[in-house]
């Protein structure tokens, strides 16, 4: 079969868009609820969003 | 205020539509010449030059085109081709003429496929197995190729720029001058914000030389891969290899009794549970830096990639839609790409710093 991978590699890309959505929208709800944690908040956002990242460039090398 | 906007907008948009309509006058003109090539060969030209983008080169060319009479010319300059081969082979690049003939060097003949550097004979015979890739022996190479050009001169910059900046600092206490005015505040921004509250008060002025160094050597050479130059450093993952293990190597080196306990004695878990956490605990060391490795090299290639597939998209549709629409994305693409060229480097400094942080990290617990 062929093409599969590409599948895949979209399958990836589907999961970490999911996942860093998520990791944004929580993000704003929070920075809503407590402005003035805005800077530490956007950290975390950061760092999370950078480790699903990780696991997306996985794509790269299933095509 | 509101009208003010949509004024400067639209006068944008006239003019990007200014600059596309002069695009395709020019194409027209040269339309005799284009249409020699068919839009699968176009397809396929593209397709070829991306990788060909992405790849280390042992010269600098900025362009190149072909004459009409079939001539390929390049702007740019060569580098030196320092190559180990039973003996030191030193020579400039132009005598490859970029890959088209065979460099001669002392007994040696050399030529270039597809960027790297093969001994052949006298005639320039390129063997290749069934994968198309060559068989001839590769000598050591040592070369200054574009990649190692780039980072000497940003080196060289970064050198220059940061010791004028201290000098000026040391003389006059108020006010920073010049590049200083820019840079300060992403300097204490590094300080305060990365940094102290990621490795902690006592130990964060130890990291901070390396925090700085990463950072704007990281932004810095991103933001050259988004100029014309050409320049992609950091889509080579052998560069991001060595920023992450100068990161690994300082966190192993400066690392606290507390941290060699965690991996491999973890405190508070049952016994049984050590021997497991043990091997899966050693093992995150690696990864860490394993994935910031991975992490600023493919976002950087990625980013390459689309830009110049978007870009590509112009020579092969090659009409006013096509390029205008191709235009309009690349420009907004090369807008998030100085995002991400910003971001890229952020992170790095701020994962660094929190795997040194967790190396000098003191449990006050039991």
């Amino acid at each position: 079969m062929t093409g599969l991978n590409f599948i895949g590699a979209g399958l990836v890309v589907i999961g970490a868009g999911i996942g860093i959505g998520q990791i944004g929208g929580k993000a704003m709800e929070a920075i809503a609820r407590q402005p003035e944690a805005t800077g530490k908040i956007q950290t975390a956002m950061l760092i999370a969003a950078a480790l699903i990242e990780g696991i997306g460039f996985a794509a790269l090398f299933a095509v | 205020m509101h009208r003010k906007i949509t004024v400067k907008a639209l006068t944008l948009v006239f003019f990007l539509f200014s600059i596309a309509s002069f695009a395709i006058d020019k194409s027209e003109e040269e339309k005799a010449h284009l249409t020699e090539k068919t839009k699968e060969q176009r397809e396929k030209e593209v397709e070829e030059y991306i990788p060909h983008h992405l790849l280390d080169s042992h010269d600098f060319s900025l362009f190149s085109y072909t004459s009409d009479d079939g001539e390929h010319v390049y702007f740019g300059f060569p580098l030196p081709v320092i190559l180990w081969d039973n003996g030191l082979n030193v020579f400039m690049s132009s005598k490859f003429h970029h890959g088209e003939t065979i460099a001669k060097s002392g007994e040696n003949y050399y030529k270039l496929d597809h960027g790297k550097i093969y001994k052949t004979d006298a005639a320039g015979t390129i063997t290749y197995d069934a994968d198309h890739h060559a068989t001839n022996s590769k000598p050591l190479d040592f070369s200054i190729t574009k990649n190692v050009f780039t980072v000497m001169m940003v080196g060289l910059l970064m050198f220059f720029m940061f010791s004028r900046m201290a000098k000026a600092y040391k003389n006059n206490e108020s006010m920073p001058k010049g590049m200083g005015r820019l840079l300060e505040p992403l300097v204490i921004y590094i300080r305060d914000d990365i940094a102290r509250p990621n490795i902690g008060e006592k130990h964060y002025k130890r990291y901070m030389s390396y925090l700085l160094t990463v950072f704007f050597f990281i932004w810095i050479i991103n933001l050259l891969g988004l100029t014309p130059l050409g320049i992609n450093v950091t889509n080579n993952i052998a560069i991001t290899f060595c920023l992450a293990i100068i990161t690994y190597i300082i966190t192993t080196a400066t690392a606290k009794k507390d941290y060699w306990k965690h991996i491999f004695w973890m405190p508070g878990v049952p016994t049984p549970m050590k021997f497991i956490l043990m091997p899966i605990e050693l093992l995150g060391t690696f990864i860490k830096p394993f994935s910031l490795m991975i992490r600023l090299y493919a976002n950087i290639t990625a980013g390459h990639i689309v830009l110049m597939s978007i870009l590509g998209m112009i020579f092969i549709a090659q009409n006013w839609l096509g390029g205008s629409l191709s235009f309009l994305l690349a420009m907004v693409l090369g807008i998030l790409e100085l995002l991400v060229a910003a971001l890229q480097a952020y992170i790095f400094t701020m994962l660094s710093a929190l795997y040194f942080g967790s190396a000098v990290e003191e449990h006050d617990h039991h």
